[in-house]
């Protein structure tokens, strides 16, 4: 099975949706898109620090990650600019030194497409394997500090004083985006990861009336984009990582119609009335 | 002597080229009300942080007793609308409670029917009488109210209040409350704050009002004999918006 190049792009797509629903969940709820961004585009410069080093690629990712993350906190902390501009500051800059080193150390041969927007078409076993254990240990880190993380979205200051470690589970938290946007790299790409962090999150905003239902949604959401995408791809021959992600916004524009209104929607909530009291 | 809950030792906080609040000592005790009252910007809300441990005073020591459960009823809270929350979802946010408990504390503070409402459709008065049920439902030892009553109307103002001091006759927690209702707070309290950036006064409320300093803030109209009125209802409101005037 896992030889048929279509079903390992199948596995791989559909592990990094499956994350990739929860945790975008918190980036919408907590306003991160941009910070989705800064750090995926960061990616850019470790991937060339990887090659130039002869380094692993996904470690690099991590690792120049969390440092971006670490400097953003710094900088929030020296300067009074907008949150919004230190993002803007970081994603633009690093991008533009991770194609500055590309460019000096010509003996470098990357694949600057397959880089930016992923070749789910050529994972092997081994980014399976990549994307699901490490996609299970983000998972169960995620739902570790769930409770924290979420008291602390609703409100910071009530969760501090109620004794929740909210800023210990944000750090973690951080740390986990830059996790999953090292481990789908080859699978969307760079600058295709925050929109399916995002897209299929955003979706399920519109279907979903509790947190948890809103992560699981997400998840659905993403898989069956991959799913969609990847047999459109196939069909119309296109790119694999566009086409996932053009068939994610359709599913979000189908979102915005008036779902809740259906019959099928009041009936669960009067089901939530009869059995929870 | 017992020990407070949680003691202010001379603190002050520094933001921004500027003392917020500065030189403020506080003890609250278990089954005691402590009042802050002062006007807009005298630092009512940054000392309740310092109570609670959300701020770290920049001078003096904020004590915290151990293992205390700290209930906080913050001055305003916006959801975002990304952030689908129900009623239910949010009494359950950091301690979960059975359904019994949640069904009695919200009909206590009158928004029982609004169980399965996402928070983002209550009113303002609706949604402070929330905030006020999640912190009881707790059964804190220590609580911390930041103007729990803005945007709540006169009835309902009454209600809370009365909530407030049943849950220190039957928790015994002690309570630190921040208001501007002067007759609540000097019929209810046991002890009142006065700041303005310092604190200009402090002590029992009938001795209060005879300082100098709290008769420049607020005038000396304030009688603390002047319990505060209550409105009877001469008729009934029908679920359908019509009015019964026949009793």
């Amino acid at each position: 099975m896992f030889e048929d190049f279509l079903f390992r792009a199948f596995i791989a797509g559909i592990g990094v949706a499956l994350i990739a629903g929860p945790l975008g969940c918190f980036i919408v709820w907590r306003r991160l898109s941009y910070f989705g961004d800064t750090l995926s585009h960061s990616a850019l410069l470790a991937v060339v620090i990887a090659y130039a080093l002869n380094f692993n690629i996904i470690l690099s990712v991590f690792i120049i990650s969390s440092l971006i993350s670490l400097f953003l906190l710094y900088l929030q902390k020296r300067t009074n600019l907008p949150n919004d501009a230190l993002l803007g500051i970081l994603a633009h800059s690093v991008l533009a030194i991770g194609l500055l080193i590309l460019g000096l150390l010509s003996f470098i041969r990357v694949d600057l497409m397959g880089l930016l927007f992923g070749d789910i078409l050529a994972v092997n076993f081994n980014d399976i394997l990549i994307v699901w254990i490490g996609g299970i240990i983000v998972l169960f880190l995620l739902i570790v500090i769930w409770k924290p993380l979420f008291a602390g979205t609703v409100n910071l200051e009530l969760a501090k004083a109620e004794g929740m470690k909210s800023e210990l589970a944000s750090t973690i938290f951080t740390l986990l985006i830059a996790s999953v946007i090292a481990i789908s790299i080859k699978i969307v790409g760079i600058l295709l990861i925050t929109g399916l962090l995002i897209i299929p999150a955003s979706a399920s905003r519109n279907l979903s009336s509790t947190p948890v239902q809103m992560a699981i949604i997400a998840s659905i959401v993403g898989s069956i984009s991959v799913i969609l995408g990847l047999y459109s791809s196939l069909a119309w021959n296109t790119s694999s990582g566009p086409t996932i992600l053009t068939v994610a916004l359709v599913i979000f524009l189908i979102s915005l119609l008036p779902w809740k209104k259906l019959p099928i929607f009041k009936k669960q909530i009067r089901l939530y009335k009869t059995t929870d009291k | 002597m017992k020990n407070s809950l949680i003691e202010l030792n001379n603190c002050g906080v520094f933001r921004n080229e500027r003392w917020l609040v500065r030189g403020v000592s506080i003890k609250v005790f278990k089954g005691q009300i402590v009042t802050l009252i002062g006007p807009n910007g005298s630092g009512k809300s940054t000392t309740a942080k310092m109570a609670l441990g959300i701020l770290k005073p920049d001078e003096g020591t904020n004590l915290i007793q151990n293992n205390i459960k700290i209930s906080y009823v913050p001055q305003k809270i916006s959801i975002d609308w990304s952030l689908p929350l129900r009623v239910i979802d949010f009494m359950n946010l950091i301690e979960k409670h059975n359904m019994s408990n949640i069904n009695k504390m919200l009909s206590m503070t009158g928004i029982g029917h609004l169980l399965y409402q996402d928070v983002r459709n209550l009113s303002g008065g609706e949604f402070q009488r929330l905030l006020m049920a999640r912190a009881i439902a707790k059964n804190p030892d220590f609580l911390v109210l930041d103007e729990p009553v803005q945007f709540v109307d006169y009835p309902g103002e009454i209600a809370l209040y009365k909530i407030i001091q049943e849950i220190v006759k039957n928790i015994n927690c002690g309570i630190l409350l921040i208001s501007h209702n002067l007759h609540v707070v000097m019929s209810q309290t046991d002890h009142v704050v006065c700041l303005n950036g310092h604190v200009c006064c402090s002590g029992a409320p009938k001795s209060i009002i005879k300082e100098a300093e709290y008769i420049k803030l607020f005038g000396k109209n304030i009688d603390p004999a002047l319990a505060f009125y209550e409105h009877e209802h001469d008729h009934k409101h029908l679920p359908d918006g019509s009015i019964d005037h026949s009793h």
